[in-house]
């Protein structure tokens, strides 16, 4: 009687797996599809779901909008320079974490924690006068700043928690031949944390690039796309919208299935 | 050249002293192998050696520089980790190639000694694979292979063997011994396991809270151990400790045992005004199945036959001892035999503070080895 049961059991959660990657995976082909369609498909009901005819109809409507690419440009440079500023200034603060005790190493990490517990609103109005005093308010380099600000944290913790996964003889072993502290942490430690620093950038890139809210508070001509698309969502046609989607989608998953192989596959072994 | 000297060096962490005023002088190209139960400080001795530990006080020289302030590169110094710390995002080689890497020698040179250092250790066949694809065996010959290749004045070893197993253990004690006895680096061997110390050092220190209780060869220590500690650590079984009373009258003395008492010959000024314990060895019991003069009666509690000798614990007035026999007898539990006590194997402990106390009557076993052969 124990196999039919296992079988049932089996089959129960292929179910469960496939109806969880459907969930998750049909939104995905829908706005994939429509965004490489007809404008007339994209109306057309019943839908086909096997698209016949792609076409870049929808894509160049959208590309064409006025300040698509220019936000779509500027969306790339605030990600890119969140997560250099993220690394640069996470990966050592996690490290610090997770190799010195020192005088509020706990505290720090809890204030690190708490940053996360205060919604984005209530911080909206002080950011925003902040931003207009300094004179950083409608810049890139200041919504790069807010993403540096929302994402670091999580950087910093997740990098101290790597750090803190390698034995820190294995630097000791590299002083002893030869290394002072920071070749040591140079030719040791950060190889060997670089699939967990990876994924932390893409959890800094995936966040920057989707980020809507302090984009849309803190810039009204530099405009990055989720904000230009929110600005515009109610005023574009449907093909528009999907084609934005698509856009915003697209290179998160991109990322992550490059990264993926380089975060599975590391030395010789396949991580499981 | 490279004799290593400690200077009244002492290590902290916290109210922890780890090493509270460690004196020890290693003669170049000397094995000395630092023993002692877990938390004695050993490690941190060995660390503080490796410049990992920074001292709290006190220096430490190695060759005829003070070695004090040095970071670890600079103290030419190798170093094998008990957790063997091969790189694992590095093959074979180029753990081994590491340090001489660091040290910017020529190609040639250094595949030269990566492959000799190999070769050593029997892993050539290695050399293309990563950590993750070796046993820990293998491991083990890879982090040695790495200390060798540079070279370095001074090997420490830090609980080389501990993580292998029983038989892997044996045979890699024997084949390491052989290899640093053709290297010509000073060795610093750490561990716990006193067979291990027993079988390579050529000097042991004892270490026991922060302290060297003892250094000295081998059978030195094994022998004539300086108090209880080192004679209740070092021998598989430990030495006896029985609680004796020693009475001189006229030109012969007497010792009293719980069990009984018998007459002791030779000189025992020494021993007058202490409290005494009688310290023997199980192997310098003789063991008689039948009554006889000077011999004390003991009940047999159990027989272990090990193969090569049988352990009998017998139990002889209050105390209880462990006596080693010939293979080919056996006393059955519950059954008397009688003990006779080698008296030039006796040694005499101060019962309060543990300290040895010499008669200039004791013989080393190698000595009595020759006189009964």
């Amino acid at each position: 009687m124990a196999l039919p049961r296992i079988r049932v059991g089996r089959v129960f959660a292929y179910v469960a797996a496939l109806a969880v990657a459907a969930f998750i995976l049909a939104p995905i082909y829908l706005i994939t599809i429509s965004a490489f369609s007809s404008f007339d498909a994209v109306y057309e009901y019943p839908k086909n779901l096997v698209p016949t005819d792609a076409s870049m109809e929808s894509m160049n409507i959208f590309l064409e909008s006025d300040g698509v690419t220019d936000s779509l440009l500027r969306s790339a440079y605030v990600a890119a320079i969140t997560i250099v500023l993220c690394l640069a200034l996470g990966t050592p603060a996690g490290y610090a974490l997770a190799r010195f005790t020192f005088r509020g190493g706990n505290p720090f990490q809890l204030a690190l924690v708490s940053t996360r517990a205060f919604p984005l609103i209530i911080i909206a109005i002080p950011l925003a006068v902040t931003y207009l005093r300094v004179g950083i308010d409608d810049t890139v380099i200041g919504v790069a700043l807010a993403h540096v600000a929302f994402t670091l944290p999580l950087t910093v913790l997740v990098t101290a928690s790597v750090f803190a996964g390698i034995s820190y003889e294995l630097e000791e072993a590299a002083m002893t031949l030869g290394c002072n502290r920071l070749s040591a942490f140079r030719k040791i430690a950060l190889p060997l944390a670089l699939p967990g620093v990876a994924a932390s950038a893409i959890f800094v890139f995936v966040t920057s690039w989707n980020e809507v809210f302090a984009a849309a508070l803190l810039t009204l001509r530099e405009r990055t796309l989720p904000a230009q698309m929110l600005a515009a969502l109610d005023t574009s046609p449907l093909p528009y919208r999907l084609a934005g989607g698509f856009f915003l989608l697209a290179p998160a998953l991109v990322v992550i299935f490059f990264i993926r192989k380089y975060l599975l596959t590391t030395w010789g072994r396949v991580a499981r | 050249m490279s004799e290593i000297r400690f200077q009244a060096v002492r290590k902290s962490f916290g109210k922890f002293a780890a090493v509270d005023g460690v004196d020890l002088e290693v003669r170049d190209r000397e094995f000395v192998v630092l023993l002692g139960p877990s938390g004695c400080g050993k490690t941190t001795l060995l660390r503080c050696l490796a410049g990992l530990e920074r001292v709290d006080d006190g220096r430490v020289f190695i060759g005829d520089r003070d070695s004090t302030d040095l970071p670890p590169r600079r103290r030419r110094i190798a170093m094998v980790f008990q957790s063997y710390a091969v790189f694992p995002h590095m093959k074979v080689y180029d753990n081994i190639a590491f340090g001489l890497r660091m040290q910017r020698e020529k190609k040639p040179v250094i595949d030269e000694r990566v492959r000799s250092s190999a070769g050593l250790l029997h892993i050539e066949e290695l050399l293309d694979r990563y950590s993750s694809q070796l046993s820990g065996g293998q491991r083990q010959r890879v982090a040695v292979a790495r200390a060798i290749a540079t070279k370095a004045d001074v090997l420490l070893m830090d609980e080389p063997l501990s993580n292998l197993d029983a038989l892997l253990r044996l045979e890699m004690r024997a084949e390491l011994k052989t290899l640093l006895q053709n290297l010509d680096a000073t060795t610093i061997y750490v561990t716990h396991d006193q067979i291990e110390a027993l079988s390579m050092g050529d000097r042991i220190a004892v270490m026991n809270k922060g302290r060297i209780v003892q250094l000295g060869n081998p059978l030195e220590v094994y022998d004539n151990p300086s108090d209880t500690f080192v004679g209740g650590f070092i021998g598989n079984p430990p030495m006896n400790f029985l609680e004796a009373e020693v009475s001189a009258n006229g030109g012969a003395s007497n010792a009293k045992l719980s069990g009984g008492s018998f007459e002791l010959t030779g000189e025992t000024a020494a021993l007058a005004g202490h409290n005494l314990l009688l310290g023997i060895r199980a192997e310098a019991i003789g063991v008689e199945t039948a009554a006889a003069d000077g011999l004390g009666r003991a009940k047999v509690i159990v027989l272990e036959p090990l193969g090569s000798h049988n352990l009998l614990t017998v139990r002889c007035g209050a105390d209880t001892l462990k006596v080693s026999i010939q293979p080919d007898l056996f006393p059955q539990p519950e059954s008397d035999v009688w003990l006779r006590l080698e008296p030039s194997r006796i040694r005499w402990m101060d019962r309060d503070t543990g300290v040895a106390i010499h008669t200039g009557t004791e013989e080393f076993a190698t000595e009595t080895a020759v006189v009964t052969t």
